[in-house]
């Protein structure tokens, strides 16, 4: 590879949506050569084929064991691999480790080189997760709400009250018991069920 | 210490002493509080417990060695104070494979032996045929399975770099790759070798102790420098695991045991499988054959729990014959002092004295000798020891 051509990039991972977010962050970046492997059986050999400089991988695909293998057996590869984090780089590894991305070097790439790419794939990694996590947020909102409604509704029709009244009374006693609306709502619905 | 110990783990049976430990109050009642962690590969492991993300880690030995050493990896001593399993492999082959092996066999079925010889003989006759090199599947680089199905087949002359194709398989994808014919034969830990027969996908060619009476398989692995910060957890862990271990090794616990690691959050197998493991009676063929072995898993009889310095040397002396490392003394040391009986014995007010090593038992070469690793290695024709 020369020193101004693009490295190869392959990234390893099962899901498509951050391999999307990560290819697309490459891209931006300027490293045109990015390719994704999803299928797992025949990994060795589709990384062989594609002859990459740089391999990101999850940290959460068991197939990480697989790629040590590939730096161990060095007779079997074109060119020996090695991690990318050296001794001298342990908060480079922990901030890779923590976010969840591995990153595994063809010798002799230089470092210089190697460090935008990584950091790069961290705040990827990381902003994956937190979509997630908003996702998640999202999902358990909307459950909440459909709880609320419910036992609104069981409010309504055991004592009598409006729509208002009801939500009221779920919020005050929400509030005097320290506990979240969603929560009240579900015992309600609990302990309607059992009276049932 | 501030917050829980973090302690990662994956899930297989000899997980047991550690798994047991937390869920059964064993910890709790040293005074520890404990998250374990699953993980799904050794790779994984070894980096969290590296960088500190893990305070203690359920570990193949030959990794914490490697660790220690810094091979494949950034180095890291790594302490071991308690030995979390002996033996507990086994190799399974695919149906067409045992076949094979079964119609070339002389002698006994279950004579390590006799088994390679007769593998030599069907990779002979494959490669008269131009028929693809048999595949072998293992755990890891620096894993027991990948120097025991070494030790086995290179008995009868078969080179494993040259004759067959050893590739690594997360254990999770072992089955559906014997299945699928991505690879022929496996050698990994419990449970899986028996989902492979359930599944009738796979034969039990050999429990692993009949290869090597006694293997260290795998460690409660530490930090060094986190050890020596920590000494009164080190010797909580080590109590709350050998209690582990003798909870688990009376058979009346038996079922309860594998019910704690049939949990889905623990190993997520059936109760029944796991307990197979744990009292050595496996069905070893789809039809139903059942063999049973006294050495099959170790958790904490016979003194299986305390970390062995010559179990170490003997995996140092797989390492160097394999070409993974250069044999030198103080590469010797290093990978004797990873695992730590004074930790062990510390832990439990024992002296430590009078306590002899159990052999390695090997059914091939010379008795193993921890102070001629070189003279030792001399006696194997197949080796990639570099020059």
């Amino acid at each position: 590879m020369s020193a101004d051509q693009s490295p190869k990039i392959v990234i390893v991972d099962e899901s498509p949506v951050r391999a999307a977010i990560l290819e697309e962050g490459l891209r931006e970046a300027g490293f045109t050569e990015v390719v994704h492997i999803r299928e797992m059986q025949s990994l060795l050999a589709r990384i062989y084929a594609v002859d990459p400089d740089i391999i990101l991988i999850d940290l959460e695909n068991p197939s990480r064991d697989v790629l040590e293998a590939m730096f161990q057996v060095s007779r079997a590869v074109k060119r020996p691999i090695a991690m990318f984090v050296d001794q001298s780089d342990s908060a480079s590894i922990q901030a890779s480790v923590e976010a969840g991305v591995s990153a595994y070097i063809v010798d002799g790439l230089k470092k210089e080189r190697i460090k935008p790419i990584l950091d790069l794939c961290v705040s990827r990694f990381n902003a994956f997760a937190k979509l997630q996590e908003e996702l998640e947020r999202t999902k358990s909102q909307l459950e909440d709400r459909k709880i609320i409604e419910k036992a609104k509704g069981i409010l309504m029709k055991v004592k009598g009250l409006t729509e208002d009244e009801a939500y009221v009374l779920l919020r005050s006693t929400a509030m005097r018991e320290k506990k979240k609306i969603g929560e009240i709502a579900q015992s309600i619905i609990t302990a309607s069920e059992m009276l049932k | 210490m501030t917050g829980p110990l973090r302690i990662g783990f994956i899930p297989l049976v000899d997980a047991a002493a550690l798994i047991v430990a937390v869920d059964k109050g064993f910890a709790a009642a040293e005074g520890l509080e404990v998250e374990l962690v699953r993980e799904v590969s050794w790779s994984n492991v070894r980096d969290k417990l590296n960088i500190g993300l893990f305070d203690a880690a359920h570990l193949l030995a030959p990794v914490a060695i490697a660790s220690s050493l810094g091979l494949g990896h950034v180095k890291v001593p790594i302490a071991a104070p308690f030995n979390l399993g002996i033996n507990g492999n086994a190799i399974t082959v695919s149906p067409a494979l045992h076949a094979a092996l079964m119609e070339e066999i002389d002698g006994d079925r279950f004579d390590p032996l006799a088994t390679a010889r007769a593998l030599a003989k069907v990779v002979a006759s494959r490669r008269k045929l131009g028929a693809e090199p048999l595949t072998f599947g293992m755990t890891f680089p620096f894993s027991t399975h990948n120097y025991q199905l070494r030790f086995w087949m290179a008995a009868a002359g078969v080179d494993p770099d040259e004759d067959v194709r050893l590739v690594v398989l997360p254990p999770p994808y072992m089955v559906d790759s014997l299945r699928s014919g991505h690879v022929d034969a496996f050698c990994v830990g419990a449970p899986w070798n028996s989902i492979a027969v359930d599944l009738g996908v796979g034969h039990i060619l050999h429990f692993v102790s009949d290869i090597l009476a006694r293997a260290a398989e795998k460690v409660l692995a530490v930090r060094q420098v986190w050890a020596d910060k920590n000494p009164d957890v080190v010797a909580a862990l080590v109590r709350a695991a050998v209690k582990a271990a003798e909870f688990i090794e009376s058979p009346e616990n038996l079922s309860e045991a594998a019910q704690i690691l049939a949990q889905p959050e623990r190993l997520g197998v059936d109760a029944e499988v796991i307990q197979r493991s744990l009292t050595g009676r496996l069905k070893i063929s789809p039809e139903g054959t059942v063999r049973e072995s006294g050495r099959y898993l170790l958790v904490g009889r016979e003194g299986a729990g305390r970390p062995d310095p010559v179990q170490a040397a003997w995996l140092c002396a797989q390492m160097v014959r394999w070409g993974q490392t250069a044999l030198s003394t103080e590469a010797l040391k290093t990978a004797m002092a990873v695992f730590r009986p004074d930790l062990y014995d510390a832990a439990l007010g024992h002296s430590g004295e009078g306590q002899a090593s159990a052999p390695v038992g090997a059914f091939a070469g010379p008795a193993f000798d921890p102070q001629d690793i070189a003279g030792y290695l001399t006696s194997f024709a197949v080796s990639r020891r570099a020059p």
